[in-house]
Order: C-alpha cells, then structure tokens, then sequence
C-alpha cells in the first residue's frame, strides 16, 4: 500500500462543507421543531381514552416507526408529485424528517406522560384548573423536562439523517463532501474530513445538551 | 345559619363495589369536621367526592347553597360539563397525603399558578396574595425554593399555602400528616390548628386521634361506607357508643 495523502483540495473547499454542515445542522433543527409538535400532539393520542383517536395515534406511529426513513424521504418527493402535491427539496425533506421525528417522539413523549403521577392533574384540578390549562401549565412542562435527554439523542440521530438529504441532492454536507470527492478524486481524504464534522458536530451538540440538563436538574 | 356543606344520600361504587352506601353531613360556617376510620372505610373517597376528584352516582353534594357535579334535566342525573366542574371545584380548596406540588415551579409558583389561572389576578396581585400566606404558614424565607429542596413539613406546608390562597369556601385535608417522619408531623398540625382558630371551616380526614380531639367541634367515625357515629369530640372518644369505635380508638391508642 503507498498511498499518498493530499488533503490540499479538501482545505480549498472547506468552507463548502461547513456550509454543508450548517445546513444540516438547521435540516435537523428545524425538523425536530417540528417533530416535537407532532409528537407532543400523537402522544397525548395514544394516552387518549377516545379509542378511535388511540388507535388513529398508534397507527401513525408503528407504520412510521417501521419503515427505513429513505422511504419517507422517497415518498414525499417523488411519490406526492404523481399525486399533483409539489413541495420544494428542501419542504419535503423537512416534512419527512418532521413526520419521522414525530413518530418516534410521540412513543417518547407517551412514556413521559404515563410517569407524570395522577397526583399532579389532581393537584391542578383542585386549584380550579380547567383540563386544557392543566395539560398546558402542568403536563407539558412536566413531559418536556424528564423527557429532554431522549430529545437529546433524538435531535442527535436526526442530524447524522440529515446526509439522507443527499439522495435528493439538498446540498448539505453529505452532498458537498460527494460534490469534492467527484472533483478532486480525493474520496479518502473527503470522507475522513466529513466524518471528523459529523463527529465534532454530534459531539459539541452532546455536550450543550448535557449542560442544559444538568442546569434543568436542579428544579426537580 | 346556612350550611356550608350540605351532603345527602350520597352513594358512590367502583364498578360493582359500593365504597359509600348513603352519607348526609352538613357542616356550618367555622366548624372544624374530622373523619375518622380504619383503611378502606371510604373517608378519603368521600372527601374526594366533595371536590369532584371522584364521580359519585347518587345523592347531591352542595357547597354554599350550590349543587356541585351534576344537575337533573328532563328528570335525568347528567354530570356538568369539565369547565363547570372546574368552577365547582374551585370552592374547595384541598390538601393531600402526598402533597402534590409541581415540581417544576418555586413555591411561590405553586402558589399562584391557581390564583392567576383560575382567579384571573394580576401576576403583582397574585404574588402579593401568595406572599401573604405563604408566611401565614412559616415558608416566605424560602418562597424561592422548588419543592425537591424543601423537607415533607415544608412541602405539605406550601400545599397548604396553595390551597387557602384560593378563599375557599371549605378547606378538605386528605391525611396531610400520614406521609411525614414524625418530626415533621407537627409542623403541619400548628398550621391546620392556626387555621382552625381563626375561624375557617374544614373538614379533616386524618390518623392523629389527638390532633382530631383537640381542633375538631366534630367528629365523625365512618365503617364500611356509611357513618357510624358521631358527635361531640369529648363524648366520642371517652364515651363511646359503639363497639367498633371503641375497639377503633383501642387500636389507635388514644387512651
């Protein structure tokens, strides 16, 4: 083996790729925005005691849940076309991740709701409380907090789904690192550079996350 | 005098189970009520009847002359929508065994959440109208703590707090003392008892038998469902009439 590295044409492109990364940074922020609202709403479904709205919930979630992302991605783009449903690359990439995200945040969510004890509905509606502000002022805050590090990790492997986006070609940086390798023939050097970000930037979000945490923990 | 509380016929099952088989109580103005029983003889399900935590399916239930829960119409007993009940429920104010404080708000914020949402102050208002009881009960020093940081006496304490800020017409004290470590168990009695002198009417469901002796104008012995004796605090525990409160207050080892 004598193979020689030359990382020169990575480093003349290296601001592509944290152009990259910065793109699939917001992709994931955005749709994990997203997904939390949908999960947040599905999970207090699955909770419901209405059986058609449980079974509605839990529809979503398994068929969502078991099948590959790709999928999700493939039918929003190609499929919702034929159907005379045109949303932009970037929509419906943001709109598969969102559903994706959303269904599993919802299982998420619904393990959070289940452990919030009886006692702190009853404590609101002893104050009057009417359910929906319960739900709001009690509930949620309640769900959100023990459930962040699942968000955490969540918000994690939606980032790394985000080079997803390159098999619609949204440039983010799975897409540009391609775009160098097909330029340069660099390809060793270009996927252990992209690696390196994917790696520093999953690592820093950890991190900020574990910080938050630790400072929420103290309330409660 | 009108009746603050005024219960009659109340019934109330879990599925084919029957846990109150008819109960009528009435309570006046400043009167200071204890129940007293062993486990499963239905006193902390007919407090929780009494601020809607619990359906019940007969009698009537009313708090200042009004009828809580449910209304007949077309001679039919159909249960008041959620918006009402919340309305209702708001005439009570409630304490419970295990506290049931939020725990991602302050103390202060336990306080006020109720006073802001379901009164509808001012934030200025309500955390002047929280700050006010939260000394009344010994806890302005630490109004700023969350409940993880405060002991079982404190917690129950700012339960307390939250409650009576609300101007209840009826205070109901779910065993309040009977998840505390006994050194914190008076801590909570000087406040129930503080509240009693000062005029404010409560109903009491609780183990302390000399607490029950000394705050209550009445007690009430229930078994099985119904109430089985009741009277005078004095009469009732020297003299009882029944067999099974003699036998009840043997084991609780009142005398």
């Amino acid at each position: 083996m004598n193979y020689s590295f030359d990382f020169v044409p990575i480093w003349r492109n290296f601001d592509t790729l944290l152009y990259g990364l910065g793109i699939g940074l917001s992709l994931a922020a955005l749709s994990i925005l997203i997904g939390v609202v949908i999960g947040g709403v599905v999970a207090f479904g699955l909770v419901s005691k209405n059986k058609p709205t449980a079974w509605i919930a839990g529809l979503y979630v398994s068929f969502i849940r078991n099948i590959p992302i790709l999928l999700v991605i493939f039918f929003m783009f190609f499929a919702l076309p034929q159907l005379g449903i045109r949303f932009s690359k970037i929509t419906s990439f943001v709109a598969a991740l969102s559903i994706y995200a959303g269904a599993n945040l919802a299982e998420v969510f619904r393990g959070g709701l289940q452990a919030i004890p009886k006692g702190m509905t009853e404590a609101g509606m002893a104050v009057g409380l009417r359910p929906m502000q319960i739900r709001l002022s009690i509930i949620i805050p309640l769900m959100l907090r023990s459930t962040l590090p699942s968000m955490g990790n969540a918000f994690i492997s939606l980032f790394k789904d985000t080079s997803l986006a390159a098999a619609i070609a949204v440039p983010e940086l799975t897409y540009y690192a391609r775009k160098i390798n097909v330029e340069s023939f660099r390809i060793i050097e270009t996927w252990i550079v992209t690696s390196l970000l994917y790696v520093a930037a999953t690592f820093t979000i950890a991190s900020l996350l574990r910080l938050f945490e630790a400072r929420l923990a103290i309330k409660r | 005098m009108n009746s603050i509380l005024e219960i009659s016929g109340l019934r109330k099952s879990y599925g084919p189970l029957e846990v109150i088989k008819g109960v009528d109580l009435a309570m006046k103005p400043g009167e200071v009520v204890s129940i007293i029983g062993s486990s499963g003889s239905g006193k902390t399900t007919l407090l929780r009847c009494i601020n809607l935590l619990e359906e019940f399916q007969g009698g009537d239930i009313r708090i200042d002359g009004q009828l809580i829960g449910y209304k007949t119409s077309n001679g039919k007993r159909v249960a008041l929508p959620e918006r009402e009940r919340a309305k209702n429920r708001a005439l009570t104010g409630m304490a419970f065994q295990q506290f049931n404080l939020f725990p991602h708000m302050t103390a202060l914020g336990n306080v006020t959440l109720g006073l802001r949402k379901t009164r509808g102050m001012a934030k200025d208002e309500a955390v002047a109208v929280a700050e006010k009881w939260l000394e009344r009960v010994g806890m302005s020093q630490r109004k700023n703590h969350y409940p993880i940081q405060l002991s079982g006496g404190q917690q129950q304490r700012v339960a307390i707090a939250r409650a009576i800020a609300m101007n209840p017409k009826l205070m109901l004290f779910d065993e309040v003392t009977s998840a505390l470590d006994p050194e914190l168990v008076n801590e909570v009695l000087n406040v129930i008892q503080d509240l009693a002198n000062d005029g404010m009417t409560m109903l009491l469901v609780t183990h302390e038998m000399r607490f029950a002796y000394q705050v209550s104008s009445k007690v009430i012995f229930m078994e099985h469902g119904v109430i089985a004796e009741e009277g005078d605090p004095k009469e009732m525990f020297h003299n009882p009439k029944s067999q099974r409160l003699a036998e009840f207050l043997g084991k609780s080892k009142f005398q």
